[in-house]
C-alpha cells in the first residue's frame, strides 16, 4: 500500500527487487562500462583526440609570435580578401593561429597527408575554433596558448566559423585553411 | 511499541535516510573530483615559451 | 505567550485529502505565478530568436539578437525554473509532510531577493550593454548590476532550499511523518543538494566577477572562469533533471496510485546522482585545451557512467510503475493494454509520458553522445548544443512542470482548469513544437552550424561560403517548431492565468481525484512470462538500441575527420 509521495513500509530497503528493473540494470550496466572503456579506447584505437597540450601566454606574446609566422611563410595575398596574406608553412611545422574581435589571422595553406602542430589562442575574448565543413570545433582563449597537431585528409578551402560569442560582430568572424594535394 | 524498538534499517537504508550525510557527498566528491580536480588543471598549465 | 489565531493555519484539501499549511500555500502560489510570469517574458524572448534565426524571416537586427537570445537564456533556463522549483520545494516539505513550513518570513525574503534580482539582471540585458550570453565569459563584460541581479537571485533561491530543509528538520521533530522520507520529498532532498552545490559554484565565480565588472579586481582567468561558472550553469540543470524526474513519480501516484517499483532501487538511483551526477559540468570544457583527458574522462562519463546509469533507472522504474499500477488496477491484457488506456486527453498525464520520452529519446540519448570526450569535437558549440538542451529543459523540465501544474491548479487555487479541449491540447502543441525544433536544429548542428550567431549565411564576408542547402532548410524547420512551441508555451501561460482568475471555484464537497493506491486493487497475477512491466521494457529496450546506434553513428562519422592528435 502505498504511493510514490507516501512514505515507503517500513523495510523498504529488504524488498525484493523485480526482474524486469534487475534485467534492465544489468543490461544498461554493461553498455555504461562499455561506454566508458572505449572512450580511452579511442585514444590508441581513433585518429581523433585532443593532446590537450596548451601553453599559458600572453596575447602580446602570442601576437608576436603570429607575426614572426605570417612574416616567415606568407606566400601571396588572398584572392577573396586582399588584406590578408596567405601563409604556407612547411609539414611538421608550428603553426600560429589567431583570433580576435572579429577575424582569424592568418589564412593558411597546408599539404594534405602532413601534420602540422597548429596553435590556436585569442588576442583578447573567448572565441571558437569551427572548422567547416569539416567540424572540428576548439575553444580558443586570450593567455592560453592550445596546440592540436592536424593532418588534413582531404584537399579543398576550409572555413574557419567562430563559434563563441564574441560580441557584436560575432558573426562576422571568419578565417580559412586551404588545403591542397 | 517494542516492535518498533527492534527494527533494524540495513546499513543501505540507515545510508539513504540520512540526508545531512547525502548532503556531505553531494557537497564534498564534486568538489573534490571535479572543481579542485580542475583547478589544478588549469593551474597547472607550464608557462610558453 | 501563546497566540491563538481566528482560524486554523491548515486548511483540508477536498480534491487531495492533503492537509495544506496556509502560509505555505501562499508562498507556494506567489512563486508559481511569478514562474509563469517570467515563463511569458523568457518565451517572448525566444519567440524574437527563433523568428531571427529562421532564415526566411531574420526578424531582429544583430544587437537586439544579441540581447534578446541573452534574455531568453536567462529568464527561460534559470528564472522560470527556480521560481517553479522553489514552488515545488514548498509545497512537498509542507504538505505531503503535513507540516507548517519553517521560517515564513525568511520565505518571503527569497520571493523579495529573487524578483528583485531578476528584474535586476533582465533591465541590465534591456539596458544593451549587456547581451554577453546567459554564460557571460570573461573577459567580455556586462554591466555590475548585471552580475548583481544574478547573486541576489541565487542568494533568494539558497534561502529557499534552506526553509525547504528546515521544514523537514520540523517534520523530523514534530514527527508529522514515520521512518523514510516519501520519495517525493526525498527526489526533492536530492535536487536541494545539487542546488546548494550550484549555487556555491555561482557565488565562488559570480561575486569576484561583479567586482571585477566594478574595476576592484584587476582581472579574471578565463579558463579559470568557464570551469568554476560551469560548476554552477550545467548542475543547475542537473538541479532540474532532478526535479522534474521526482515530478515524474509524483504524477504516476496522483494520477495512477503508482509506488516506486522498488524503494530500494529508486533511492539508489538518486545516491548515485548525489555522488557522480555534478561531475557533468565538464561537458562544456571537453574541447578546451590543457584540461587532462584524465580529468575529462572521470568527470564526461560522471566516473564510469553511473549518474547515466541512474537515469536510465529511472527512465525505466517511472513508465514501470505506472504499467504496475494500470496492470494491478486490471488493465493486464498484452503488452501495451495499459499504455493505450492512459488518459491521453489529460494534460496532467500527456505532459508528464512526453516529458519522459523527449527528455529520454532527445535530450538523453544525445546528451550521453555528444559528452564523449572525442565526439564532442564535433558538436562543441554548434547549435546541436541548444537542440540538445531544449530537448531536456524544455521538453523535459518544462513540460513536466506543466503537468504538475494542471493538477495544482484545483488544489491550490480552488479552481478549475478553463478551457479543457485547449489544455488538452496544449502538451502536444508544446512537445511537438519543442521536438521538432531540437531534432531540425540538431541536425544543423551536426552539419557544423554554429550556435548564438545572427547570421549563418555570412553575407557580405569576403571569407563567408555557404552551408549545405540540408542545413538551411533545417534551420527552417527547426524555428518553425520554436514558434510551435511558443505557441504551446502562451497558450499554458493564458490558461494558468485565467484559470487563476476566472475558473470555476472547486466546490467544497468535490470529489477526491488522487487515485486509489493500486496495490490495493486486488489484482495479485500480473505482467507476463515473470515480467511485472513487460511493456516498459520493451519501450526501454527501444530507447536503449536508439542510444547504441546513435552512438556508433556518432563515432563512424568522427572517424573520417582530419586526423587529430
Amino acid at each position: 500500500m502505498g504511493y510514490s509521495f507516501t512514505a515507503p513500509a517500513k523495510n523498504w530497503a529488504t524488498e525484493p527487487i523485480e526482474r524486469t528493473e534487475i534485467l534492465w540494470i544489468v543490461i544498461a550496466g554493461s553498455w555504461c562500462l562499455f561506454m566508458f572503456c572505449w572512450m580511452i579506447a579511442w585514444h590508441w584505437i581513433g585518429n581523433q583526440n585532443m593532446a590537450n597540450e596548451a601553453y599559458k601566454t600572453t596575447p602580446e606574446a602570442y601576437a608576436k609570435k603570429v607575426e614572426e609566422f605570417t612574416a616567415k611563410y606568407t606566400v601571396r595575398q588572398d584572392k577573396s580578401d586582399p588584406s590578408l596574406p596567405v601563409v604556407a608553412p612547411p609539414p611538421g611545422s608550428d603553426v600560429y593561429l589567431a583570433a580576435s574581435r572579429w577575424q582569424w589571422r592568418p589564412i593558411v595553406e597546408f599539404q594534405k597527408g602532413k601534420s602540422y602542430r597548429v596553435h590556436i589562442s585569442s588576442l583578447d575574448w573567448d572565441h571558437g575554433f569551427s572548422l567547416q565543413p569539416e567540424n572540428i570545433n576548439f575553444t580558443a582563449y586570450p593567455g592560453y596558448d592550445a596546440v592540436v597537431t592536424m593532418t588534413p585528409n582531404k584537399t579543398g578551402t576550409f572555413g574557419i566559423v567562430c563559434n563563441e560569442y564574441c560580441g557584436i560582430g560575432h558573426h562576422t568572424m571568419l578565417g580559412r585553411i586551404y588545403v591542397k594535394e | 511499541m517494542s516492535n518498533e524498538e527492534s527494527f533494524r534499517p540495513t546499513v543501505l537504508q540507515r545510508i539513504l535516510d540520512d540526508i545531512n550525510f547525502m548532503m556531505c557527498l553531494g557537497l564534498v566528491i564534486p568538489t573534490v573530483f571535479y572543481t579542485l580536480w580542475g583547478v589544478m588543471e588549469v593551474a597547472t598549465i607550464p608557462l610558453g615559451k | 505567550m501563546a497566540i491563538t489565531t481566528a482560524q486554523s493555519p491548515f486548511r483540508t484539501d477536498p480534491l487531495t485529502g492533503l492537509r495544506i499549511d496556509l502560509t505555505a500555500q501562499a508562498l507556494v502560489k506567489v512563486n508559481a505565478v511569478l514562474a509563469v510570469v517570467f515563463l511569458l517574458v523568457g518565451g517572448t524572448a525566444g519567440l524574437l530568436v527563433a523568428l531571427t534565426r529562421w532564415p526566411a524571416v531574420h526578424l531582429l537586427p544583430a544587437d537586439l539578437f544579441y540581447m534578446a537570445l541573452t534574455a531568453h537564456g536567462i529568464v527561460a533556463l534559470m528564472v522560470w525554473i527556480i521560481f517553479f522549483e522553489i514552488a515545488v520545494l514548498y509545497f512537498v516539505a509542507s504538505t505531503l509532510l503535513s507540516c507548517r513550513l519553517a521560517a515564513p518570513k525568511l520565505a518571503w525574503t527569497q520571493v523579495v531577493l529573487m524578483v528583485v534580482g531578476a528584474a535586476m539582471t533582465f533591465v541590465a540585458i534591456l539596458q544593451g550593454d549587456s547581451s554577453v550570453m546567459m554564460t557571460s565569459y570573461v573577459p567580455m563584460n556586462a554591466a555590475p548590476h548585471f552580475y548583481l541581479g544574478l547573486i541576489l537571485f541565487a542568494v533568494g533561491a539558497l534561502i529557499g532550499c534552506g526553509v525547504f530543509w528546515g521544514t523537514l528538520v520540523i517534520a523530523a521533530e514534530e514527527k508529522t511523518y514515520e521512518g523514510t522520507l516519501p520519495l517525493t520529498v526525498y527526489g526533492c532532498v536530492i535536487a536541494t543538494i545539487i542546488a546548494v552545490f550550484t549555487i556555491a559554484s555561482g557565488a565562488i565565480i559570480l561575486i569576484p566577477t561583479f567586482l571585477w565588472s566594478l574595476g576592484l579586481i584587476k582581472s579574471i582567468d578565463p579558463m579559470m572562469y568557464r570551469v568554476i561558472w560551469w560548476a554552477f550553469g550545467h548542475s543547475s540543470q542537473q538541479i532540474n533533471v532532478t526535479a522534474h524526474i521526482t515530478i515524474w513519480y509524483t504524477v504516476a501516484g496522483l494520477a495512477f496510485g503508482a509506488k516506486p517499483m522498488s524503494e530500494k532501487v529508486s533511492r539508489t538511483a538518486f545516491l548515485l546522482y548525489i555522488c557522480f551526477l555534478q561531475f557533468g559540468s565538464v561537458h562544456h570544457l571537453l574541447s578546451d585545451p590543457g584540461l587532462s583527458s584524465a580529468w575529462k574522462i572521470f568527470n564526461t562519463s560522471y566516473m564510469m557512467y553511473l549518474a547515466v546509469l541512474a537515469s536510465l533507472i529511472h527512465g525505466l522504474t517511472v513508465p514501470g510503475s505506472i504499467e504496475v499500477a494500470q496492470r494491478r488496477s486490471g488493465l493486464n491484457n498484452g503488452l501495451f493494454e495499459w499504455l493505450r488506456k492512459c488518459p491521453w486527453g489529460n494534460p496532467v498525464f500527456s505532459s508528464t509520458i512526453l516529458s519522459i520520452i523527449i527528455f529520454g529519446f532527445i535530450g538523453g540519448v544525445t546528451g550521453v553522445v555528444m559528452s564523449v570526450e572525442q565526439v564532442n569535437m564535433i558538436i562543441h558549440n554548434t547549435i546541436y548544443v541548444p537542440g540538445h538542451f531544449h530537448g531536456t529543459v524544455a521538453g523535459g523540465t518544462t513540460l513536466a512542470f506543466m503537468g504538475l501544474t494542471y493538477y495544482l491548479i484545483p488544489v491550490l487555487f480552488q479552481r478549475q482548469v478553463i478551457m479543457k479541449p485547449l489544455a488538452a491540447l496544449q502538451p502536444w502543441l508544446f512537445g511537438i513544437g519543442t521536438s521538432i525544433f531540437a531534432i531540425a536544429i540538431m541536425g544543423a548542428g551536426t552539419l557544423g552550424v554554429p550556435r548564438r550567431h545572427w547570421d549563418v549565411t555570412f553575407a557580405g564576408q569576403a571569407l563567408g561560403f555557404e552551408w549545405p542547402g540540408m542545413a538551411q532548410m533545417m534551420l527552417a524547420i527547426g524555428e518553425i517548431g520554436g514558434v510551435i512551441a511558443v505557441l504551446g508555451g502562451a497558450l499554458f501561460c493564458v490558461i494558468v492565468v485565467g484559470s487563476i482568475l476566472i475558473g470555476e471555484p472547486v466546490p467544497a464537497n468535490a470529489k477526491n481525484i488522487v487515485a486509489p493506491p493500486a496495490d490495493a486493487g486486488g489484482h495479485k497475477e500480473i505482467g507476463m512470462g515473470g515480467f511485472e512491466a513487460p511493456g516498459t521494457f520493451i519501450l526501454a529496450m527501444v530507447l536503449f538500441v536508439t542510444l547504441v546506434l546513435y552512438y556508433f553513428v556518432n563515432f563512424k562519422y568522427l572517424a573520417t575527420l582530419w586526423t587529430l592528435t
